[in-house]
């Protein structure tokens, strides 16, 4: 029994991890005023780019950094095109998310001699007991960024509620007109905050190639990115918020991993619904109308007020 | 006039285009130091406009600024801010889910370390600025829970507390009652006496009156003159803001009040919160004749017409037609009950910006067998139909039926809308703040028509924030306040004081 | 000079045309970049395009699904909803074609409307879903719609895998009866009058080599009936009015929330009719496991916005990226480049898309300078 508890949470961990870093991305984001629906796609890059730069150094931590820093630059096409541009947020995310993949796969082929797959990486990211221990320990043996995911969050939770960039992102985000009167940078704080959101997501897409698994796949990331996006609204636009709501995720999907090497007959594939009802169940009892930031996805523009 | 410390501002020769459109063309301003300066002109004067460049939102493209006698470029709202030029919008720029502190400090946090922020000792400077002006607010509470009078207090506190020596309001006291109105001046006063200078932009007359010492008239983004406003009448202010004489009192007949067409019986509604917003209000409406509800902004004007146009849940009481309830059941029914309704806010309510004129003119009766069959839209008898109206009410440009709407001016769009809600031909005309953002032109069609409808045996009802409207319009007056209507006035009885204590929420004594 | 210019600026189609071509230039770029030389690469997708009849064909076959999955987009966007749901409904879809095609068998005239309409059913019950959820509880339809593919696809595999669907030794279903096939001349095709037709005429011949059906042409009627719709009846009018403006539709008596639901049966039907016609028009007709979605819905986001939410536009974003996904093949197969270059392209492309915002903007600029140079 106790077995199965340990197992259940250090899976719920490990597989909400990168919901949790996508989920942060998004509320970044979004808390500043840009709709950030491409969160998948810089997830797919910096999966990616995490495992080919940790195969090629064999040091998952520049492959984390290598990520973070390319999800960084992909996101600042879609800042320049919903804050320079005031572009269609919605369609500029969505072209990320086609763009992404493409991008992920057309350089893997090159890297990795015409594969869709890169080659296993040698050294993932390091569990915080190390590889030695066993029994429970070992079930709750978590890796160093699941860890910092938290960390992330709480980090979040302090710079948005607790200093005075957190202030002035969240002015803009509600009411960019009234922060642009008050001398704040309007664009300048919406890029941060977008390209920002792109380093997380990044950093989500590398904590998958180099720690839930150990390569990079087609199928990789697969629509977590859109599960951090339903998490950021479930978790109203809120770090902690949608860092729990990452939690719950996490939990169904270990439910489903857990229940299905158990003894009760269910079909895998009925199981592994069991995430997306759920969630879908909660926002119907709980969230219902969450509010978004006010000025979510309207381009700022000077003087039309 | 020299370039003199005297003066805290001087604007020289200003002039901005948008586009082709040059909304200042050489304007200029001299503000002396420690006076009340007001800035007259129409909707679209660009008095607002001349300020925005002031506070470095806009930039000139032709002329100069100087500030206590020395040139200075301010290129955006931040140099402004740091030399000492505060400005109040007329739509607030407050963040409605922060609290009061926190909308003061915006931008010039108090920190402590790296950018931590310390909101005690940010509190404590907040209280510490309401007690020495008086400007009673709690600096706890948040913005979207508090009345518009304390949130002009807290746009006012952001400009003192961002150390401004020279403060611009625009349009002030368009929200406030009367008695607020007397209070905001109580606190321009004690702000003069303490060295600061005041510039207020306004198309209120009266209140120049009352308030300032200086005036600067501005027309179709032309500089006019500037006086002494104890020097000129409110006649004369009139006329030199709309270049031709006007009348400040509109033509009408006596009315010939029919049957009650119209009746609300002790209606009870909440707003989104569940606060009780409408607390047994009741009006009765007879046809022939102008109900006006004057009233201070957020009493329940909103709530009212919402819960008659079936956007909100009564939660008690009735609202009654001819004697038929309505009261909870679609807003569908509300028009088939013959209650044709302008709203306030055309861009919002009453209109689809996106669609074409003709589309608009149909918006009510799209479904009815004149303008289609079987589902099938007849675009013919639309386009006719829009023709027709356009005619009758004189909207501009001619041949507008297929453009779309959000082109046309302001004026424009309400004749619009006004058309087809009186094509609908109903027992009761609501027409809720029907001038707001309108020039003198359009304001006096809008009120004429109105006055042809009552004439016609209508039952109006006009809801208007500005008391003067109410005032020039209404036969009878029913003074919201808290919820309820507490009192209704023939025309003949009512003036501008007891009106102005009633809307302030205080009773009449015979 | 500027005039024209700035008349050509404001045209909705040049912005899509400048988004496409910079959307190869962008893709030439990284070509060369990666070592491959970029006309060759065009060449490819060419001749990998329009080469053969059979090629033609197949680029129609492979534009249509996302056609109409486009279409049902970008009515649900006219709305002011975001339908990235297309892809359940799509999948949903061809689960009830392909039950009711295993599970009845009628003459053709039956059974083939019959498949049909199931697929739509199942596809305008799931998008209704999202659209209750959105009107009844305020749920944002990206989120249930995103939960809802999922949902779909593990069902999808859920049936696959079930008896009496499961065909032994393969990953999938039967395939549905004969009686509901919609493929062109299919019985014709392999008889001996036939043989000697195709000898005789090689082009046509070539065509009838693939699953040619009848998918393309229905896709045509849609766009341009779902034209006529929002323009000329009463709802389409009522839809465009809650698109445009929630607030001053429900103001003019138009009820809301009942036209976000009608809207999103419409967009899912629309999306279980594109997977019907797969269904009955090609090979294998069946559904099978998956692995991952097969992208019909998302494709179509990608075409919507290329058309620019129009309709009729749909059809020529559908066909352009029928032709760049059939066609990338021979990119890989002729010039050794990965195909996935295509998926870059039509990234590109729809972020400029996004990006041409600008170009009225730019136009008034032009106009501007036009008038203080005079």
């Amino acid at each position: 029994m106790l077995n199965t508890l340990s197992l259940l949470i250090g899976i719920t961990l490990m597989y909400s991890t990168p919901f949790v870093f996508g989920a942060l991305g998004g509320v970044i984001s979004e808390r500043s005023g840009v709709m950030n629906i491409g969160i998948e796609g810089m997830m797919t890059v910096g999966a990616f780019i995490g495992a080919m730069t940790g195969y090629y150094t064999e040091s998952p931590l520049y492959g984390v950094i290598s990520a973070a820093l390319v999800g960084g630059l992909i996101a600042a096409l879609h800042a320049m095109a919903a804050i320079t541009f005031k572009a269609d947020q919605t369609i500029s995310g969505c072209a990320v998310n086609l763009l992404g993949p493409g991008l992920a796969l057309f350089f893997c082929r090159l890297a990795f001699d015409g594969a869709t797959m890169s080659m296993p990486v040698e050294n993932k990211i390091p569990k915080i007991f190390g590889n030695k221990v066993t029994g429970l320990l070992a079930n709750l043996n978590v890796s160093v960024i699941t860890i910092v995911a938290l960390a992330a969050a709480v980090g979040m939770w302090f710079l948005l509620y607790r200093t005075k960039w957190g202030l002035r992102i969240c002015a803009v985000g509600e009411q960019p007109a009234a922060a642009d009167t008050l001398g704040i940078n309007v664009y300048k704080t919406r890029y941060i905050c977008v390209i920002v959101s792109g380093m997380l997501a990044g950093i989500a897409g590398a904590s998958i190639t180099l720690d839930v698994m150990a390569q990079f796949t087609p199928t990789a990331v697969a629509g977590q990115g859109f599960i951090a996006l339903a998490a950021v609204i479930f978790g109203k636009w809120k770090p902690m918020g949608a860092y729990f709501a990452c939690l719950i995720f996490g939990f169904a999907q270990a439910l489903t991993v857990v229940l299905g090497g158990g003894s009760v007959a269910i079909p895998s594939a009925l199981l592994a619904m069991l995430p997306y009802v759920l969630t879908i169940v909660i926002l119907i009892l709980f969230v219902g109308k969450s509010v978004a930031p006010k000025a979510d996805g309207i381009a700022y523009e000077k003087g039309k007020r | 006039m020299e370039n003199n410390s005297a003066y805290a501002v001087q604007m020289k020769d200003i002039t901005i285009r948008f586009g082709s459109y040059c909304a200042l063309n050489k304007v200029r301003l001299d503000v002396k130091k420690g006076s009340v300066h007001a800035i007259l002109g129409e909707n679209g004067a660009g008095k607002t406009t001349l300020m925005n460049i002031l506070y470095g939102l806009y930039q000139k493209d032709s002329g100069e600024i100087s500030l206590y006698g020395k040139t200075e470029e301010i290129r955006n709202p931040s140099m402004a801010i740091a030399k000492g030029i505060g400005m109040v919008h007329q739509h607030f720029m407050l963040v409605e889910n922060f609290t009061v502190t926190q909308n003061i400090i915006l931008g010039m946090e108090t920190v402590k370390g790296a950018g931590i922020l310390d909101m005690r000792s940010a509190r404590q400077e907040v209280e510490d600025i309401v007690k020495r002006y008086g400007l009673q607010v709690d600096p706890d509470a948040l913005i979207s829970d508090i009345s518009v009078g304390m949130q002009q207090r807290v746009e006012i506190l952001k400009a003192l507390y961002r150390g401004a020596e020279i403060l611009i309001l625009d349009e002030p006291t368009a929200v406030l009652t009367p008695q607020e109105i007397d209070e905001l001046i109580g606190i321009m006063k004690k702000l003069i006496s303490d060295g600061k200078t005041i510039i207020i932009i306004t198309h209120k007359l009266k209140e120049i009156k009352k308030s300032a010492d200086y005036c600067t008239i501005i027309r179709r983004g032309e500089y006019v003159d500037t006086v002494a406003v104890k020097d000129v009448s409110q006649e004369e202010l009139a006329s030199m803001m709309v270049g031709r004489k006007v009348r400040l009192e509109v033509e009408k007949g006596p009315a010939k009040r029919g049957e009650v067409i119209f009746e609300v019986s002790d209606l009870d509604a909440m707003d989104e919160r569940g606060v009780k917003v409408l607390k047994r209000l009741s009006i009765r409406v007879r046809g022939g004749e102008i109900f006006g509800i004057a009233g201070v902004d957020g009493n329940g004007q909103k709530e009212l017409v919402e819960v008659i146009t079936n956007l909100r849940k009564a939660e008690s009481g009735t609202v009654k037609i001819h004697g038929r309830e309505i009261q909870n059941t679609t807003t569908r029914n509300t028009m088939d009950s013959g209650i044709s309704t302008i709203h306030e806010d055309r861009q919002k309510r009453g209109i689809i910006p996106d669609f074409t004129v003709a589309d608009n003119v149909v918006l009510d009766t799209f479904r009815s067998g004149r303008f289609s069959s079987k589902g099938i839209l007849n675009k013919k008898a639309i386009g006719e139909a829009a023709e027709n109206l356009l005619k009758e009410y004189d909207v501009r440009p001619n041949g507008c039926k297929d453009l779309l709407i959000r082109g046309l001016s302001g004026g424009n769009q309400q004749k619009v809308i006004i058309g087809r809600e009186i094509a609908n031909d109903p027992d009761l005309l609501i027409a809720v703040q029907p001038t707001r953002g309108l020039d003198v032109g359009a304001i006096e069609y809008v009120h004429k028509t109105l006055i042809r409808e009552r004439d016609k045996g209508k039952a109006i009802l006009l809801i208007s924030l500005e008391l003067d409207e109410v005032l020039a319009l209404a036969d009878t007056i029913g003074v919201i306040y808290d919820g309820a209507v507490n009192a209704v006035l023939d025309r003949k009885e009512a003036n501008e004081e007891n009106i102005g204590l009633l809307m302030a929420g205080g009773t009449l004594h015979e | 000079m500027n005039r024209t210019m700035e008349k050509l600026l404001k045209k909705p189609i040049t912005a899509t045309i400048v988004s496409i071509i910079l959307g190869f230039i962008v893709a030439a770029l990284i070509l060369t970049a990666a070592g491959y030389n970029p006309l060759e690469a065009f060449g490819a997708l060419l001749r990998g395009t329009m080469g053969r009849p059979k090629y033609v064909a197949n680029v129609l076959i492979k534009g249509t699904p996302i056609i109409i999955t486009g279409l049902s987009i970008a009515f649900a966007y006219k709305m002011g909803l975001f339908n990235i749901g297309a892809e359940g409904q799509y999948i949903v879809g061809s689960i009830a074609a392909t039950i009711v095609g295993i599970l009845c068998d009628f003459p053709p005239a039956i059974q083939i409307p019959l498949i049909i309409i199931a697929g739509m059913a199942a596809g305008a019950l799931y998008g209704g879903i999202a659209g209750y959820l959105k009107a009844r509880f305020g749920i944002n339809e990206v989120i249930t719609t995103i939960m809802l593919n999922w949902i779909a696809l593990y069902l999808c595999n859920f049936i696959s895998q079930i008896a009496p669907f499961y065909k032994t030794g393969t990953t999938g279903t039967y395939a549905i009866n004969e009686s509901g096939f919609t493929v062109l001349f299919s019985k014709w095709k392999t008889s001996e009058a036939a043989a000697d037709f195709i000898a005789g005429h090689p082009l046509i011949g070539d065509m009838m080599r693939t699953d040619f059906n009848i998918g393309i042409f229905v896709a045509v009627l849609l766009a341009v009936g779902i034209t006529f719709f929002l323009n000329y009846t009463a709802k389409g009018y009522e839809l465009r009015a809650v698109g445009f403006n929630k607030e001053g539709a429900e103001f003019a008596g138009i009820s809301v929330k009942k036209n976000i639901i009608h809207t999103m049966l419409i967009a899912g039907a629309l999306a279980g009719l594109a997977a019907a016609l797969n269904i009955t028009g090609i090979n294998p007709h069946n559904i099978s496991h998956l692995a991952m979605f097969e992208q019909n819905g998302m494709n179509g986001i990608a075409v919507a916005f290329i058309a620019g939410g129009s309709p009729i536009g749909c059809i020529f974003s559908g066909l352009l990226f029928g032709g760049l996904l059939y066609g990338g093949q021979s990119i890989q197969y002729e010039v050794g480049a990965p195909s996935e270059i295509i998926n870059i392209m039509i990234g590109t492309i729809v972020f400029f898309v996004a990006l041409t915002k600008i170009l009225p903007t730019l136009a008034e600029y032009l106009a501007k300078r036009g008038e203080t140079n005079a």
